[in-house]
């Protein structure tokens, strides 16, 4: 038998052993850029606890003082943040006073507002993490409620992994991330 | 000179019968195969591939009216029959879609399951400060930005008929879930409650979503209706609950619990409220789904630190390790349960990544420069 064979210029011939590929194309390019420029920042974990503060000197402090005392640095209400261990939710004990203090400011000022924004650190589930920031904050209205903040004045709500301050890729950056903000209405 | 043949009519006949034979006998002698060919083209297989069962013959051809004819042909080389034979005559913009349709033939007529190549993907792309959600091929081409936002969103599901997708966004200092139609551009908000609204998983029906709301005080499941009304809870758990996922029949729905002191992954029946632990092996085990046959569920273990996708078998229980990446997660299972989608890191960005569901062949999928996340595989095109 022979073989003809066409060359006609409108037939494009293309065979091809059609060996099982499971998705063509679409080559991944190697990436240039190493990594995310770390930035060197301490987690400021000690700095927002006033050790040995009781609750009875900072409630003082924030009706004896005439400027806003959630503004005044040298006030425990202006520290806002409260740090996580990994895959926890509980408050710290050193953590306690200043949850305290927010939650005597709120039962004092019943038309104040607040949102506790849970966050967690980058690993892990999205959806988990964005659970297990709500749990964190959720455990902070809950030791709120104790002092006197009602249901109503607190919000709280989770940024999982989303928003993380610090964008780094190590242990400091994620203490610095497993973390709640407590944030005034009108802030 | 005509006049002599047509006064001698018998002898015409024998000088034309002399003809015939002269000619008849030159024939036999010609060198035919010398000849150029002139017989309409055509194809004749012949010859091995090694390592080859099939083969595509195909052609392209331009018509006169600017479109073009495409025709395929795929072969089985061994039994020498033909498995498949089509023809489109499509524009040029349509060519790759052609290409996806012959290969969904092609897979499909090989392996006897369903192609995916027509189908479409979601993500989630982040731009500097930019986040989008995007809708492309499903092998990452002719990508479409669907939302833009500058704040972070995430889990993107579609619907089971392909027309939305439902998907968390922190736009307005929470997660808000939103349902968004592909045809018309249109988005509503799905929930919107006190508290945290995540975690979306369209029932098989497309009429109700399971969701993860945070509205009574802990993050607890709850179905939905599409359009944002009807909403009732599933559960009452003492700890966190989410991460749910639909069955293929719509009669369980696999989630994410850390009821039992660590995160773990559980079954509801809906029909009795009957729950069962799925996942024993390890601290923490996230983000199921399921299988399209239903036999089965992918989902991310972490071990020693790394994360990554693991398949379980509701029969045997037996589990299976997928991805060796360092930061595996948000899997997402092609519609014929063959390959699951990703996302993973590399250099500190986010890629997609392929994997079979059964370990073997791996593909990263990413060409952008960009950091993209949380992909979602849509359904199968009808």
């Amino acid at each position: 038998m022979n073989e003809p064979r066409s060359s006609s210029s409108t037939l494009m011939l293309c065979t091809t052993a059609a060996l099982l590929v499971l998705l063509g194309g679409c080559q991944t390019t190697p990436k240039t850029e190493t990594g995310v420029p770390v930035e060197e920042r301490t987690p400021s974990t000690s700095s927002t606890t006033t050790t040995g503060s009781s609750a009875g000197g900072v409630s003082g402090s924030a009706t004896a003082s005439t400027t806003n005392p959630l503004k005044d640095p040298r006030s425990i209400l202006s520290k806002r943040s409260v740090y996580f261990d990994f895959d926890r939710y509980e408050v710290k004990d050193e953590f306690k006073p200043l949850v305290e203090a927010h939650a005597k400011y709120l039962s004092g000022n019943k038309s104040a507002r607040m949102t506790v924004q849970g966050n967690c650190d980058e690993r892990g589930s999205r959806e988990y993490n964005i659970a297990l920031g709500q749990r964190r904050a959720d455990q902070v209205k809950r030791m709120m409620a104790l002092y006197g903040a009602t249901d109503g004045q607190v919000e709280t709500v989770s940024f999982g992994k989303e928003k993380p301050r610090n964008p780094g890729h190590d242990e400091g950056a994620w203490a610095e991330n497993r973390r709640d903000d407590m944030v005034y209405a009108g802030e | 000179m005509a006049r002599f043949f047509i006064a001698r009519p018998v002898m015409a006949i024998v000088i034309s019968i002399l003809f015939v034979l002269g000619g008849a006998i030159a024939a036999m002698s010609l060198p035919v195969e010398q000849y150029p060919n002139l017989a309409p083209p055509q194809i004749v297989l012949d010859g091995s591939y090694p390592g080859a069962d099939a083969v595509t013959v195909g052609s392209v051809t331009p018509r006169s009216d600017g479109r073009v004819e495409v025709r395929f042909f795929l072969l089985d080389t061994v039994k020498q029959t033909q498995l498949a034979g089509f023809s489109y005559v499509v524009t040029p913009a349509q060519f790759r879609i052609t290409a996806h349709q012959i290969a969904d033939i092609i897979y499909e007529k090989l392996t006897c399951d369903v192609g995916v190549f027509s189908t479409r993907i979601a993500y989630i792309a982040k731009q500097g400060t930019r986040y989008e959600l995007m809708v492309a091929d499903s092998d990452g081409y002719n990508p479409q930005t669907i939302v833009t936002s500058t704040e972070p969103m995430l889990t993107p599901k579609w619907s089971p008929d392909g027309s939305r997708i439902a998907y968390v966004s922190l736009e307005n200092k929470k997660p808000i879930i939103y349902v968004q139609s592909l045809a018309t551009g249109q988005r509503q908000v799905l929930a919107n409650f006190r508290g945290s609204n995540s975690a979306p998983s369209w029932a098989p029906d497309g009429n109700r979503l399971a969701v993860t709301l945070s509205r009574d005080g802990l993050s607890q499941i709850y179905l939905i209706n599409a359009d944002g009304s009807g909403v009732t809870r599933l559960m009452n758990s003492p700890g966190i609950d989410t991460e749910a996922n639909f069955a293929p029949d719509g009669k369980s729905i696999l989630f994410t619990s850390d009821r039992g002191g660590s995160p773990q992954i559980y079954r509801l029946t809906l029909g009795s409220g009957a729950v069962e632990r799925m996942t024993f092996d390890g601290s923490y085990n996230v983000s199921p789904r399921h299988l399209p046959d239903g036999k089965g569920f992918i989902f991310v273990r972490r071990d020693g630190g790394r994360f990554n996708l693991a398949i379980s078998d509701f029969a045997t229980r037996q589990v299976q390790v997928l991805t060796q990446g360092a930061d595996d997660e948000s899997p997402s299972v092609a519609p014929n349960g063959k390959l699951i989608l990703y996302a993973s890191e590399n250099g500190g960005r986010g890629i997609l990544a392929a994997v079979s569901s059964d370990g073997r062949v791996k593909q990263r999928l990413t060409a952008a420069a960009s950091d993209v996340r949380e992909p979602a595989w849509g359904p199968l095109t009808k």
